[in-house]
């Protein structure tokens, strides 16, 4: 009797919990917090990331816009000055002894300077940025496609991430991101060092950063140092793949 | 699951005024979709509201950001907290931009705790309930289209029949609300004109606007359905209008229920749980 009890109290329990009474009780955020609530939430992210890669097409563009719609002022956020004297150094220098290493399940490990990353094939980019916030600005992005980066490493079959190591340290950790291939190899995915035709502010993450452009803001890593191609996100931070993902639970696929 | 048909026609016969007549009003897809909604629309209003307090400014056009003009903006003085639509400034202290919390702490975010999931700030927490209550809302009305479309509830009660659409009737029934004057007897089995057009304007007008714009903001359906952002003029007009949207579904739900509240309570209700709406020609429940 109880083996059938049991089971229908804590289906119960779940989805009554989930659908109605909850929000209406003070007690709202402890279910909020419950390990099942976050997991059965969590299945929304992964029915946006697989609907939007079975539905759509893959390769599509985000929108580009001309000169005439950019943002009077870009905004930026988070790191505003990566702190440390390492990087005040590199600023003072005008970034030229910056490395970008690539590294991981690559063919041919590099590390790239800004003269390396100028010489490369370039793409030009109007676009506009997403913050998961709500906000958006339209900037223009030049910078070498990812694409070009990886292919000149040689990417290796068992390669299924691209994580993205950067110079700000905030709090306990340098800040991380990461994404799948889709994106990486995405035409639009640019590694830029210039907006509105000037040489990448500090403030939006001199001297490099990531345009991942179908993706909201905290995916676009500022002050990359590293581009590291991997089999699974498990040995990185947390294993989320990001350092909010890890932290705060931002959602990893952040298309939507 | 075999449901009993909606009578097409009442008996000829007037039945003796002491036994109410009892009508199917209200089939199974009906209930079910009617209730799961309106919890999922409660859960997406106060998740929305949580990811509107991380950014509580609107804009119109394809771009907006801190530096750029809101026509819409919620915020705090230091001592107060104010709404502002385009220039009007309205003092909102103690309500919206500053209030107090459940500890007595004084916060300074947009909407208040008692409003939104969860109660205290949370964009990644408010935008994890919001994005997986939209499928439910997204699949729910679609499988609801699809059998008010199939399943004859379109045609046969939400239809508005031509006769319905003169000026002279709609003015009619206007003035029949304004006065509280309800339907009685075999009317009440039917819907009148104004609920006609108030259901079919939340199920295919409303409904799908939040959809819609909710899509336009994702980048990833930018991309992919770029004719989104032409249809709503970019991303910061999608959310404004999403906003907006967003409260003609609150001031639907307040009429709706001064509705039932006026028209009987009890008997409207168990129509929506039973199915099964009771027809009182004298007082009602």
């Amino acid at each position: 009797m109880s083996d059938i009890i049991l089971p229908r109290r804590r289906l119960i329990a779940g989805a009554g919990g989930l659908v109605a009474a909850l929000p209406l009780l003070s007690g709202c955020d402890a279910i909020n917090d419950a390990p099942v609530t976050r997991k059965i939430l969590s299945m929304g992210e992964e029915m946006n990331r697989a609907s939007q890669r079975a539905l759509t097409d893959r390769d599509a563009l985000a929108r580009e816009f001309g000169r005439a719609d950019l943002s009077p002022i870009f905004r930026s956020n988070g790191t505003k000055l990566p702190p440390g004297a390492a990087y005040a150094g590199h600023a003072a220098s005008g970034f030229a002894d910056w490395r970008v290493k690539v590294t991981g399940l690559v063919a041919k490990p590099l590390a790239l300077s800004m003269a390396d990353i100028r010489a490369m094939p370039q793409r030009t980019q109007i676009t506009r940025h997403d913050c998961v916030e709500g906000w958006s600005a339209i900037g223009e992005w030049t910078g070498v496609p990812l694409s070009r980066v990886l292919a000149a490493a040689g990417l290796k079959d068992r390669a299924r991430y691209i994580v993205f190591r950067c110079a700000d340290r905030i709090g306990d950790a340098d800040y991380y991101e990461s994404c799948d291939l889709v994106d990486a190899l995405h035409p639009q995915t640019i590694l830029a060092w210039a907006l509105n035709r000037e040489a990448l502010p500090i403030a939006n993450g001199a001297p490099l950063r990531l345009r991942i452009e179908r993706q909201l803001g905290y995916k676009h890593a500022k002050y990359l140092t590293g581009i590291e191609a991997v089999a699974s996100l498990d040995a990185i931070g947390a294993g989320k793949g990001g350092y909010w993902e890890d932290r705060i639970d931002y959602e990893w696929y952040a298309g939507i | 699951m075999v449901e009993p048909e909606p009578p097409v026609a009442l008996p000829d016969a007037a039945p003796p005024t002491s036994v109410p007549v009892r009508v199917y009003r209200h089939r199974l897809p009906t209930r079910i979709w009617h209730w799961v909604n309106a919890a999922t629309l409660l859960v997406l209003l106060m998740s929305g509201l949580m990811i509107f307090n991380a950014h509580p400014r609107l804009y119109w056009g394809q771009y907006g950001a801190n530096p750029d003009h809101a026509w819409f903006a919620v915020g705090a003085t230091p001592t107060t907290g104010f709404v502002r639509i385009g220039e009007t400034r309205i003092e909102t202290t103690g309500v919206l931009g500053r209030w107090t919390d459940g500890e007595g702490v004084e916060q300074t975010w947009a909407f208040p705790g008692w409003a939104t999931i969860p109660t205290s700030y949370s964009l990644a927490d408010g935008r994890r309930w919001h994005l997986f209550f939209a499928w439910i809302l997204a699949v729910g009305l679609t499988l609801y289209m699809l059998w008010t479309a199939v399943g004859g509830h379109l045609r046969r009660d939400l239809h508005v029949r031509r006769a319905e659409w003169s000026p002279r009737h709609i003015w009619h029934d206007i003035k029949d609300h304004a006065r509280l004057r309800f339907p009685k007897g075999e009317a009440a089995a039917r819907y009148n004109i104004l609920q006609k057009l108030s259901y079919i304007g939340v199920i295919f007008v409303l409904l799908p606007l939040m959809i819609f714009t909710g899509l336009t903001m994702s980048p990833g359906m930018g991309a992919a359905w770029p004719w989104l952002l032409d249809v709503f003029g970019g991303r910061q007009s999608a959310r404004s209008i999403h906003f907006i949207a967003a409260w003609l579904l609150v001031a639907f739900f307040f009429v709706h229920i001064a509705m039932v509240l006026l028209a009987g309570p009890v008997n409207e209700i168990r129509s929506m749980v039973t199915g099964w709406f009771r027809l009182s020609p004298e007082k009602g429940e």
